[in-house]
């Protein structure tokens, strides 16, 4: 991997334990990336440290590097933020602040950077987390008396099911031996997906029947939670 | 009649022994709706500033390098929010005041700078319980001051006040920002501690005008 490619993560919590496990945890699936805890005040009491977070941006945005950015409370977003306003605009450009919870956006951002994406897709994958983990929460399943299963997820990206999620999703669907229904229409055509005019806010009730019809369920309601990576 | 260099040195002292005096108060505050590190962080802050301003070997020459080195003070070594708020307040009001002395405008264009500091980092409006409650109605005070002809220490003074009465008002309201915010109701009856500090380092800003 070129220097000019590498994305580091900077991972800053109020917490120094936090920090150094949460990059203990992403690195552990993330072998080839940089990780880089601040957590905690220079005493190793709980709280952020301005110059603990402008240190760990330094080293991950060295040698031309690129750094995205996750935070756990209010006021680690508020330390990384000003760090990054007295910063030179040259290092600002090449960092990102992921909207993102902090475990799951380190290990999903992790993940992406170590496969050597470029930083908006490492920042889209720590930001697409969330919705993984809330969507299976928010959207349970329910199986109706014919079997088949049934759940509502609601359409978060701003563009809504233009081509290239409803390209991603019948994709994706085809794979099950389920034949799945999103609001009426067949699941598994990108057409039948484009025409439904789905628009962010709407809610989409999908309906599978098959051998494998939770799991198609399942995955089609995380995947429109994660918003097709433009959240 | 003008503010100087001294005047603003002055308001660093008297800030930073105003929060040593009510630092129990304020973590008392905290632990009420908060963390309860409030009172603690902005003394540490505040004791690291004034130690910075007694290192140094020449006196500032504007008055925006005193507020920059309290910025940049008060961000590295105060852990929680309030850091980078403040910091980023001082920050804001240093740019705006990058001159040897203040008439009643220059101190206007201070107070504006730091609330739109603070609001630019928090994110937060008036009503949701925060130090925006207190200067907010501060920068509203010392902006009809100043136009009515009020001399720089007046202006100061409606601003103090006004961020009093702004904090009192805090004690009604329900949280919607900060960690408060996770309290929801049980945030109501409790002074917002961010919003007290601000009175009293605006309380400071206006003694140090005497």
């Amino acid at each position: 991997m070129t220097e000019q490619g590498r994305v580091a993560l900077v991972l800053v919590s109020h917490s120094r334990a936090l920090a150094e496990g949460a990059a203990e945890l992403a690195g552990q699936m993330a072998p080839d990336v940089l990780l880089i805890a601040a957590g905690g005040m220079d005493d190793g009491g709980i709280g952020t440290s301005y110059d603990a977070v402008e240190a760990a941006l330094a080293t991950a945005t060295a040698d031309g590097g690129s750094a995205v950015v996750l935070t756990d409370l209010g006021s680690a977003v508020l330390t990384a933020e000003s760090v990054l306003e007295l910063a030179d605009p040259g290092v600002v450009e090449r960092v990102r602040l992921a909207d993102a919870p902090f475990v799951e956006g380190a290990v999903a951002a992790a993940v992406t950077a170590n496969g050597g994406a470029d930083l908006d897709t490492v920042l889209a994958s720590a930001q697409a987390a969330g919705g993984l983990f809330a969507g299976s929460a928010a959207a349970p399943q329910e199986t109706l008396a014919d079997g088949a299963v049934r759940a509502t997820v609601t359409v978060r990206n701003p563009l809504g099911l233009h081509a290239r999620p409803a390209a991603v999703l019948a994709r994706m669907l085809a794979g099950y031996e389920a034949k799945v229904q999103v609001d009426g229409a067949n699941g598994a055509s990108v057409l039948a997906l484009m025409k439904l005019g789905a628009t962010q806010g709407h809610e989409l009730v999908v309906v599978a029947e098959g051998p494998q019809a939770a799991d198609a369920v399942t995955a089609f309601v995380e995947a429109v939670e994660g918003g097709f990576g433009e959240i | 009649m003008t503010l100087d260099v001294a005047w603003a040195i002055e308001w660093v002292r008297l800030s930073a022994q105003t929060v040593t005096e009510h630092r129990t108060e304020l973590i008392e505050l905290d632990r009420q709706i908060g963390d309860g590190d409030h009172g603690e962080n902005l003394f540490r802050g505040f004791t690291a500033v004034v130690a910075k301003l007694d290192a140094l070997e020449e006196r500032p020459a504007d008055i925006g390098d005193v507020l920059k080195l309290v910025a940049t003070t008060l961000m590295s070594t105060v852990g929680g929010a309030a850091g980078p708020l403040y910091g980023t307040a001082y920050l804001r009001a240093a740019k705006a005041t990058g001159v040897p002395e203040l008439d009643s405008h220059g101190v206007v264009a201070l107070l504006e700078g730091a609330l739109e500091g603070i609001v630019a980092r928090g994110k937060a409006h008036t009503g949701e319980k925060t130090m925006v409650d207190a200067w907010a109605p501060a920068v509203e005070a010392a902006v009809a001051a100043a136009d009515s002809g009020a001399t720089p220490g007046a202006v100061l003074d409606a601003a103090a006040q006004a961020a009093a009465l702004g904090a009192e008002a805090t004690v009604e309201l329900v949280a919607t920002k900060g960690r408060a915010s996770y309290l929801g109701e049980r945030s109501l009856h409790h002074m917002d501690p961010g919003a007290r500090s601000t009175e009293l380092i605006l309380r400071a800003a206006a003694q140090a005008a005497e």
